[in-house]
């Protein structure tokens, strides 16, 4: 008996030396060195804090807009397919299905210059100078007509440029506005006369299909499979098919992650932002069916261009370098091991 | 009928042998399960890098979503980040910048709790109409899991907040290490209040698409605040206004004013089964209602269930009282006349809030919202057992 009571206290003890005080500091982590700081720290406020000095005017943004925007977002900002639009829309937000662009709903500039500096261009995100980035919002200005032709955005106007929604929000006013929803005695019968349908899903029939059946996980066995089966097809000699190095294939599957939010390869790929890529190695250059192409890739396909290995090695280490006016708005892959793979990938989707 | 042949003769299974350990290391769902799936509304979004898909809650049941089929919702895409090349920096105001490694994280006092979380969007489609036909689409933005990790006090502790002067009107930044570089603006008595830095869920390690090796938990708020790839977190003095709290996550009423900052998540529930992608496959009889309740301002208090639209209302059983911010399974177990039903339920929450109708939320907020649509869901459920999404008056 007399044991229990001392082991209580004593546990008690022990657990109360074991929990640090409040706010004690514990001594981990490091001190973050103003080099790091400096690396991470880009977000950029409304009231311009972040902003670094720089500039940038609206006939430089358009060229850089072209090369590096416009794949997606318009020549005009207007938007391609589903990507977002950035102009228009002026008093649209009243109406049914408004439109929302930076021009139209965006309340400050800072949020522009920050998204386009530390998350643009999709899939090649903080490759842009911070003149470029300057350059850049104000030709989308420009776009909306919130500037003229002559304007430069700089750190030292940003303040004064004025965004048109800037006064179009309210905080979070549902405690107030809302404050219906809280009712402490929901109606529990005869809360309506009648109930008819107003509204069905099935008239719009815009559900996905669901047969329950899982596409194949695409393993780079699967690839290699699917390479050997087109063997016959392949415009590449015979031999050189053979020679697909299995983890080299899935390699460059790994590698195509980058490629994929633009092209499609495989027996259902469609034309998207990018062309098609099946049988692309050793096929003339922009000629494939049905995609809008770039002058510059029109005109190398004039000048007969065939996508070798050696030209699509060069093209795919530095797209602009290798092409100035592509569409193809991706930085480039750095390493030549991933070169060689994604070529290998692509060569195992035959022709 | 005569005699199951299931059970008077001797089956394969009975006879011959199963796999030994060790066929799977990791185990997957048995191939019967494999309609258990995330799917993907493909017109949604430009591209399926940055999209979202939806968690298979039609086909699940309890309250804890595996990882496995839990909603995705990615910027730039599901990056690879591996632990060693993790860290997460702490700036802005306070007193020591600092940065942690995951092992440094893993030595700080841990915490262990279940939280549901919802992208704002969810049922977004839903606004004008009656759209997708399935609680799976309509209703799946949705995971819920338990947590374990550090809570944010303690890493801000850690750095030391005196530098910060007066912290009622101060913020912090959260920002991701990935190509979006998501970043939201969060208040700073939300952040001392029950925000973690969380690196397992439901026991493993996070998913790449859920934000290995750590992510942001902001329970009750939306779940684009519960930035993944968590690296930076910066005090500040105001918000940052960033992409995601301006020009996205935020809610443009019918006269064109935009309500911004609308952080919580509002209560709300759908019943899962029977729905469009759970039919009712056994006539009548018993039948069991079953669905999901959460609240973003505290706990489930109680669901109602009506079988005929609305005339009248049976409050549903709890599988289990509710618990803050997390995930609460409701029941209503029955017989069934095999008659047509339209289906709804109805949450109420722990700060007295009661799920409006869709007509309710329309009348304040009109047809442009794209968030926060938490209104009544209705099946029709048709004789045959067979069910429709629809609006009814």
């Amino acid at each position: 008996m007399s044991k229990f009571p001392n082991l209580i206290a004593a546990t008690a003890v022990a657990t109360a030396l074991a929990v640090p005080a409040y706010a004690e500091k514990f001594g981990l982590g490091r001190p973050a060195l103003p080099e790091e700081i400096a690396a991470w720290n880009q977000d950029v406020s409304p009231d311009g804090t972040g902003l670094p000095e720089g500039s940038g005017d609206v006939f430089t943004g358009e060229e850089i807009f072209a090369e590096q925007c416009a794949v997606c977002h318009g020549d005009f900002a207007e938007g391609v397919g589903n990507w977002p639009k950035l102009a228009g829309g002026a008093d649209t937000l009243d109406h049914e299905d408004p439109l929302k662009t930076v021009g139209s709903y965006w309340p400050h500039l800072s949020t522009t210059w920050d998204y386009v500096n530390r998350s643009m261009p999709f899939g090649a995100a903080q490759t842009l100078e911070p003149d470029e980035v300057y350059a850049i919002v104000a030709y989308i200005l420009y776009s909306n007509d919130l500037v003229d032709d002559e304007f430069t955005l700089s750190n030292e106007n940003f303040l004064d440029v004025e965004m048109p929604n800037a006064d179009g929000f309210i905080v979070d006013d549902r405690l107030t506005s809302e404050a219906h929803f809280w009712t402490d005695t929901p109606c529990m019968e005869n809360c309506k006369d009648s109930v008819e349908i107003t509204m069905r899903a099935a008239v719009l029939d815009v559900t996905p299909d669901e047969t329950g059946e899982v596409p194949p996980a695409e393993t780079g066995e699967a690839v290699v499979e699917e390479a050997k089966a087109e063997e016959p097809a392949a415009a590449e000699p015979v031999e050189e098919v053979a020679a697909l190095d299995p983890e080299l294939v899935a390699d460059g599957e790994k590698v195509f992650k980058k490629c994929k939010s633009c092209h499609q390869v495989g027996d259902k790929a469609k034309n998207k932002t990018g062309p098609v890529l099946n049988g692309i190695v050793g096929h003339a250059a922009g000629a494939v069916e049905g995609f809008r192409y770039s002058k510059a890739m029109k005109s190398a396909n004039e000048d007969g261009l065939v996508w070798t290995e050696e030209e699509l090695s060069a093209f795919l280490a530095k797209p602009k370098k290798y092409m100035k006016k592509t569409k193809m708005s991706f930085a480039g892959l750095k390493k030549d091991d991933d070169i060689e793979a994604v070529i290998a990938y692509l060569k195992s989707f035959g022709g | 009928a005569g005699p199951d042949p299931l059970i008077t003769e001797v089956q394969e299974w009975a006879s011959g042998l199963g796999d030994g350990v060790d066929a799977t290391p990791y185990g997957l769902p048995i191939s019967y399960e494999s309609d258990v799936i995330r799917r993907n509304v493909e017109w949604l979004t430009a591209d399926t890098i940055s999209s979202i898909n939806f968690t298979p809650i039609h086909a699940l049941d309890g309250t804890i979503t595996p990882q496995g089929c839990a909603f995705e919702r990615h910027h730039s895409g599901a990056i690879e980040l591996k632990k060693e090349d993790y860290r997460l920096m702490i700036n802005g105001l306070v007193d020591t910048p600092l940065v942690f490694s995951y092992a440094d994280l893993e030595r700080f006092p841990r915490e262990n709790r279940v939280y549901f979380c919802e992208c704002a969007a969810n049922s977004g489609m839903e606004w004008a109409g009656a759209q997708l036909n399935g609680a799976q689409f309509t209703h799946g933005m949705i995971h819920n899991m338990e947590y374990s990790g550090v809570s944010l006090r303690t890493l801000l502790e850690e750095a030391g907040l005196d530098a910060a002067g007066d912290l009622k009107d101060k913020w912090v930044y959260v920002e991701g290490a990935d190509a979006s570089s998501n970043g939201r603006s969060i208040p700073m008595d939300k952040a001392l209040d029950d925000v973690l830095v969380a690196f397992k869920a439901n026991g493993e390690a996070l998913r790449k698409e859920h934000g290995y090796p750590v992510r942001l938990v902001v329970p009750g708020w939306e779940g684009n605040m519960w930035v993944k790839w968590l690296r930076r977190i910066e005090v500040t003095n105001g918000p940052v206004e960033s992409r995601e709290e301006t020009s996205k996550y935020t809610d443009t009423l019918a006269d064109g004013t935009s309500r911004k900052w609308t952080w919580e998540m509002d209560a709300k529930s759908v019943v899962t089964s029977p729905s469009p992608q759970s039919p009712i496959t056994h006539g009548k009889g018993p039948l069991v209602i079953t669905g999901l309740a959460w609240s973003g301002r505290g706990h489930i208090t109680g669901v109602d269930v009506s079988i005929d639209g609305g005339k009248t209302w049976n409050e549903a059983r709890l599988a289990a009282p509710g618990t803050d911010k997390a995930l609460t399974r409701f029941y209503l177990d029955i017989d069934w006349d095999g008659q047509e039903m339209f289906l709804q339920s109805r949450a109420r929450d722990s700060s007295g809030y009661v799920q409006p109708t869709k007509t309710q939320l329309r009348d304040v907020r009109g047809l442009n919202s794209i968030y926060h649509n938490n209104s009544i869901q209705t099946w029709w459920v048709k004789a045959n057992g067979e069910a429709e999404n629809v609006e009814v008056s």
